[in-house]
């Protein structure tokens, strides 16, 4: 039962948690004890981290086939998983501060202070976005609901990027490239306001992922003002690591590390000044939803990520194992063939977001849509044929690598550890007169967590706590109601297919998208939505108001055979869905989960739950005879449909 | 709709991105200015941390 929606987050959780994660893990273990002078604080907490982290990568991509997803996109794993996370990640905290306290070196590098400061934002964005309440071993609901459930979705996913995919490898880069190079950073004054007004400003950025949607418009400014101003900060952080190699560019030539180091770091200049572009609202009205974000999260994946990570890996592993790359030639073949890989990967997203637009927003003369969704679809499927072609191409250079450091290490000799060098720092040490403030902030680690996390912590609760405050003050609109048993059994079902990963339900207020799906989404809509679902990519068309709109017959063969309904339709089939019954042992639990959320059900409405629930099957049941079709009134097909049905359709009543 | 708006009933809700600018900039100041009264030779031992005797 493998589909695209299942798929794409087993996709994103690798890449981010598996590929990223590990590329974090060995710039700290590498250079965090030769930056304090001091061996990593323990090795059985570095072996439990370590194994840990690989069994949640393997338990994340098993789960996620099996459908287990809480339907939170790059926090999709449940909450069995969440759990282990967050011990994991406390054990690797424990083992970096370990290290960092007992040090024998007295000043914190920058490179350490990043470290510092992401993993002390990652555990807070985690914990604070999963919050969830389990149903059964493997589903669970999460806390909040609708714009609110949006708004942490997005301060959570918008903060991954910066304190997962970008502050760990910027500590990465203040390592590595001044090594690779063998000099310093260009400005050390420069990285430490880069370091701070990096982290303050990329935690209030959130917002921009929900422009035009029912997220009121004071927190939108908010996201917009902030993303803009981050340019400056992440720039300063490009140049500091562009104008470490002036003057040596020679060797940039000659040394592919450098060459890696070099357009990785020109990716994150491209991949942050493109995100306060497309933060600003009339730019977003055309990527939002489109493959524009595809192609401007590949720059930084692979660009940024990548090629640090490939920089990184080409200059550690000789040195680990205590030879010269096997060979130089091949590394700068790599270079070259992954370069062109990101090119023919992010071009044709752009241009095929480019005119999936202009044929959206196209009308006739006499305002009618010019072209139906089905129409961008056809024309944008040359444009995927090519960046999976440049994916491939990414894919060889870097089977080049493995080959190219499985054969260094083969002829090297494997040095599992160095010896401490330096002497244990002495007490009382007196700081320079003059220096005070400085000597404490960047001397005292736990400190300097503090300081980090009061930063981050400022942007997320002045973000957050209006919209919770005003819990009272949102009038929900009176015929929005919660959903029946089946309806929320078929909602799970969605959510479970992964739906969302290519239907958004949120219908901004643009013209030709209100034309094309109807009335835009209003914020009283997702009240009892744990979790939301309004996506963030329209590789299907929107959904918000597909309630109604076909009769059932239609939702059960679209389902069974998405091409035979819409000529040209890429949607995969889903015939096992009318082969499995609905378990409906969990309704149950399910409305029990729900009313505690606050869902209005009424009370013991779970004794009665089932019984509703199999006579509006019934119904749809009865109601696809009359157009020749049997099927079991339990088959998860009919609960699809029963939610389908209901999407969107309250506030016309 | 009448709850179109709901989120404006807060009262003086655009004060808080004010807050947040002016947070910002009084952060940012006083780290600009903490930063440029360093002294040299601490900053430069800082940038070199990274590089060992060998490497130089």
């Amino acid at each position: 039962m493998d589909s695209f929606g299942r798929l794409r987050p087993v996709h994103t959780n690798a890449v981010i948690f598996a590929f990223v994660g590990n590329g974090i893990f060995t710039a700290i273990y590498y250079s965090v004890p030769r930056l304090v002078k001091s061996p990593m604080w323990s090795k059985a907490l570095g072996q439990i981290h370590f194994w840990g982290w690989q069994l949640i990568i393997v338990l994340g991509a098993v789960t996620l086939m099996m459908g287990y997803t809480t339907g939170k996109e790059y926090a999709e794993l449940e909450w069995p998983i969440d759990i282990l996370i967050t011990i994991i990640w406390l054990v690797f905290g424990a083992n970096m501060f370990g290290t960092i306290l007992k040090r024998r070196e007295r000043h914190l590098y920058v490179a350490i202070w990043f470290f510092i400061a992401s993993w002390v934002t990652v555990a807070m964005l985690h914990i604070v976005n999963s919050v969830e309440l389990p149903v059964s071993l493997f589903k669970s609901y999460s806390w909040y609901a609708g714009v609110k459930d949006a708004l942490v979705q997005w301060w959570y996913g918008h903060n991954a990027v910066a304190f997962f995919l970008t502050t760990p490898y910027l500590g990465l880069m203040y390592y590595f490239l001044p090594k690779a190079a063998n000099r310093p950073i260009y400005s050390y004054r420069l990285s430490i306001v880069h370091f701070w007004s990096l982290i303050f400003l990329y935690i209030w950025a959130g917002p921009h992922h929900l422009l035009y949607t029912a997220l009121p418009d004071w927190a939108q400014s908010l996201g917009t003002v902030f993303s803009i101003m981050l340019l400056l900060p992440s720039w300063g952080g490009m140049l500091n690591g562009l104008f470490t190699l002036r003057g040596a560019w020679d060797k940039v030539r000659e040394d592919p590390i450098l060459k890696f180091f070099v357009v990785g770091v020109t990716c994150y200049g491209m991949s942050t000044f493109e995100g306060p572009l497309l933060s600003l609202k009339n730019v977003n009205a055309i990527s939002h939803y489109s493959d524009w974000t595809i192609a401007h999260v590949h720059i930084g994946a692979l660009g940024w990520n990548g090629f640090m990570t490939f920089g990184m890996l080409y200059w550690l592993i000789p040195k680990l194992y205590r030879t010269k790359l096997y060979s130089k030639k091949l590394a700068s073949q790599h270079f070259w063939i992954g370069t062109l890989g990101i090119i023919l990967y992010a071009v044709p997203m752009y241009w095929s977001a480019f005119k999936s637009y202009f044929m959206m927003k196209a009308f006739t003369p006499s305002g009618q849509l010019r072209y139906d969704f089905m129409d961008t679809v056809q024309t944008a499927i040359p444009f995927y044929v090519l960046r999976a072609v440049g994916g491939t191409i990414f894919l060889i250079g870097l089977h080049l690598m493995i080959y190219n450091l499985i054969k260094t290490a083969r002829k090297g000799k494997f040095q599992a550890s160095e010896d401490a060098e330096a002497a244990p720092l002495v007490k009382n040490y007196k700081p320079a007169a003059g220096s005070f403030w400085h000597s404490v902030i960047e001397r005292k680690s736990i400190l300097l967590l503090v300081l980090s996390l009061v930063v981050v912590g400022i942007g997320g609760i002045v973000e957050m706590v209006p919209t919770f405050l005003v819990k009272s003050n949102i009038p929900t609109i009176s015929s929005v109601k919660p959903y029946t048993p089946l309806e929320l059994q078929g909602r799970d079902i969605y959510i479970k297919e992964g739906c969302y990963n290519c239907h958004s339900q949120m219908i901004r207020p643009i013209r030709h998208e209100v034309k094309r799906y109807g009335e835009y989404s209003k914020a009283g809509e997702s009240v009892y939505n744990h979790p939301f679902q309004w996506g963030s990519k329209r590789t299907g068309p929107d959904l918000a108001r597909i309630g109604n709109k076909y009769p059932n017959s239609w939702h059960f063969n679209h389902m069974l055979d998405p091409g035979a309904m819409i000529e040209g339709s890429i949607m995969p089939s889903y015939p096992w869905l009318f082969e499995k019954d609905v378990d409906i042992n969990t309704t149950k639990s399910k409305i029990h989960a729900m009313r505690k959320l606050g869902v209005p059900y009424v009370k013991n409405y779970e004794s009665i739950a089932n019984q509703e629930l199999l006579g509006q099957a019934d119904k749809i049941v009865e109601s696809l005879k009359k157009d020749k079709i049997s099927i079991g009134n339990k088959k998860e097909i009919v609960a699809l449909i029963a939610y389908l049905q209901r999407v969107g359709v309250d506030i016309k009543k | 709709m009448k709850f179109k708006n709901y989120l404006t009933q807060i009262e003086n809700v655009e004060v808080f991105p004010l807050i947040s600018l002016g947070l910002f900039v009084v952060f940012f100041l006083i780290v600009t200015i903490w930063v440029m009264r360093w002294d040299k030779s601490t900053v430069d031992e800082m940038g070199n941390l990274p590089l060992d005797k060998e490497d130089k």
